[in-house]
């Protein structure tokens, strides 16, 4: 007997999943409307995943290959655990190579490397609602969505222009899926915002604690909202990767020391690592230590 | 065999891993609109439900969801068998539909008595699982929209001139609407709201 006699295959059980399946029909053919389900209590706190790793969970079958980041890496403590939890509760197998993943779950990044068809990207969501912090009340955001009703929205970036000369938002950048709802692209970068346009990848949202999937099918228009004078722009960093050399990609800021010490390096570990294989040396690599074995 | 049997047999063997595969092939189904997939499975149904139509309802249906049937459908063993293996209720009133199954041949004149959503919550809204004669064979149509890269060419046998119309009103009431599902046999395709359809 294996431990996963204990649980049903993928943790929940089956009635669960038929309702999360059905809300992932209705959110793929309303693209970014947030479909409200009814989200489980997961051996998790909220804000871990919860909504994500339910979503996981309902569409997870034995022939998948998992991948779990968080920030772009795949060891870190939430990437790491939720990793481990489908292996024991799915027997799932993992890798850590994007294009070999058929299920990707996220938190808070887009790989890289161009996702493909047939992938599924799954972000953990915490606020979907993007008007949210706008207006605090439900019964109007929904109206607001009803009623395509976003100035203000358009408001808050004109405000963000009038203060700092630019927009600052940085991340959950809000962009209009499809030409209708605007959504939130969960706390990724805007420098991800790109990825999401036209993408050859499913991708899903799962919101555990505010109990909402949405979606976004492959091969659909996902516009970040500028004004013309003000066009959307992602960030830009002024040098490249410091282990892998790598330009145009997203670069986290580790600080190295008390006297200003610091390097910028891939947030997406896989890519980093793929491209110091193949050759790439940034700065700051340490010399292969092949003479040291 | 009587009815009665008829109720009890079938169903997934593997219902876990069965439903699964069956879901993922509607959700990509619905994720690339028009895609062709093929339910190869055996799952019992009674006449005059198809493979495919019956394992999308083992798939999705359960008591949370009430299921109304066109009329050749409800004066089979298909009630009963919805009933016993997901034990969803069957229901007269289409507005209260969660999922609609129908018949070859019998396509509804209208989608306006089913559920169309709110504009509040466009995901109420029913879904059809609607039999035609043959998918992959017939007039041919081109698909747009959200999940086709550029344009989609299915081949349809069996729908009614009239669909052509239903479904162009449909469209225009996203985001409200219905989505459906064609089933011929083990096959089916979805069109989700979002599609457009034009014929060649």
């Amino acid at each position: 007997m294996t431990d996963l006699a204990t649980y049903n295959f993928a943790y929940l059980d089956e009635q669960t999943k038929r309702m999360i399946r059905r809300a992932i029909l209705k959110a793929i053919a309303i693209p970014g409307y947030q479909v409200p389900f009814a989200s489980r209590e997961m051996p998790m706190p909220y804000g871990w995943g919860t909504g994500g790793v339910q979503v996981t969970a309902a569409i997870l079958g034995p022939d998948d290959v998992l991948k779990v980041i968080d920030q772009g890496a795949d060891d870190t403590t939430n990437a790491v655990s939720i990793r481990a939890f489908f292996q024991k509760v799915a027997n799932v197998a993992v890798t850590t190579h994007t294009r070999d993943a058929t299920i990707i779950q996220t938190r808070h990044r887009i790989p890289e490397e161009k996702l493909t068809e047939g992938q599924v990207l799954v972000y953990q969501v915490p606020i979907p609602e993007p008007l949210r912090f706008l207006e605090p009340r439900e019964t109007e955001t929904r109206k607001m969505h009803a009623l395509e009703e976003y100035g203000l929205m358009h408001v808050k970036l004109y405000e963000d222009i009038a203060r700092n000369g630019h927009i600052a938002t940085t991340y959950a950048y809000p962009v209009k899926v499809a030409g209708r709802y605007v959504m939130d692209p969960s706390p990724t970068p805007k420098f991800d915002n790109p990825k999401m346009h036209m993408s050859e990848a499913l991708q899903l949202f799962g919101a555990g604690r505010e109990k909402r999937i949405y979606a976004v099918p492959p091969h659909t228009e996902v516009v970040s909202l500028d004004f013309e004078d003000y066009p959307f722009e992602i960030q830009k960093f002024e040098q490249p990767c410091a282990l892998c050399g790598a330009h145009d990609v997203y670069l986290d800021e580790v600080v190295l020391d008390d006297k200003g010490g610091r390097m910028f390096v891939c947030s997406d570990t896989d890519h980093c690592e793929d491209r110091r294989d193949h050759g790439h040396a940034g700065a700051m690599l340490a010399p292969k230590k092949e003479a040291a074995e | 065999m009587t009815s009665k049997t008829q109720a009890l047999s079938g169903g997934f063997s593997q219902p876990v891993f069965e439903s699964q595969s069956v879901f993922r092939m509607l959700m990509d189904g619905m994720a690339k609109p028009g895609t062709l997939c093929t339910v190869d499975l055996d799952v019992g149904q009674p006449e005059p439900l198809g493979g495919a139509a019956g394992a999308i309802a083992l798939t999705l249906c359960d008591h949370e969801t009430s299921v109304w049937l066109s009329a050749g459908l409800s004066q089979s063993a298909v009630a009963e068998w919805i009933g016993f293996h997901t034990g969803a209720p069957i229901i007269r009133e289409k507005a209260e539909a969660h999922f609609a199954f129908v018949e070859a041949g019998a396509t509804p004149a209208s989608f306006g008595l089913f559920s169309l959503g709110s504009q509040e919550f466009p995901d109420r809204s029913t879904t059809l699982v609607i039999e035609v004669k043959a998918l992959g064979q017939g007039p041919l149509m081109t698909l747009t929209g959200p999940g086709i890269r550029a344009t989609q060419t299915i081949a349809v046998d069996g729908l009614p001139d009239v669909f052509m119309r239903l479904w162009a009103d449909n469209r225009a009431l996203f985001p409200r609407g219905v989505d459906v599902i064609l089933t011929a046999g083990q096959k089916f395709l979805c069109l989700p709201r979002t599609t457009r359809l034009a014929l060649q």
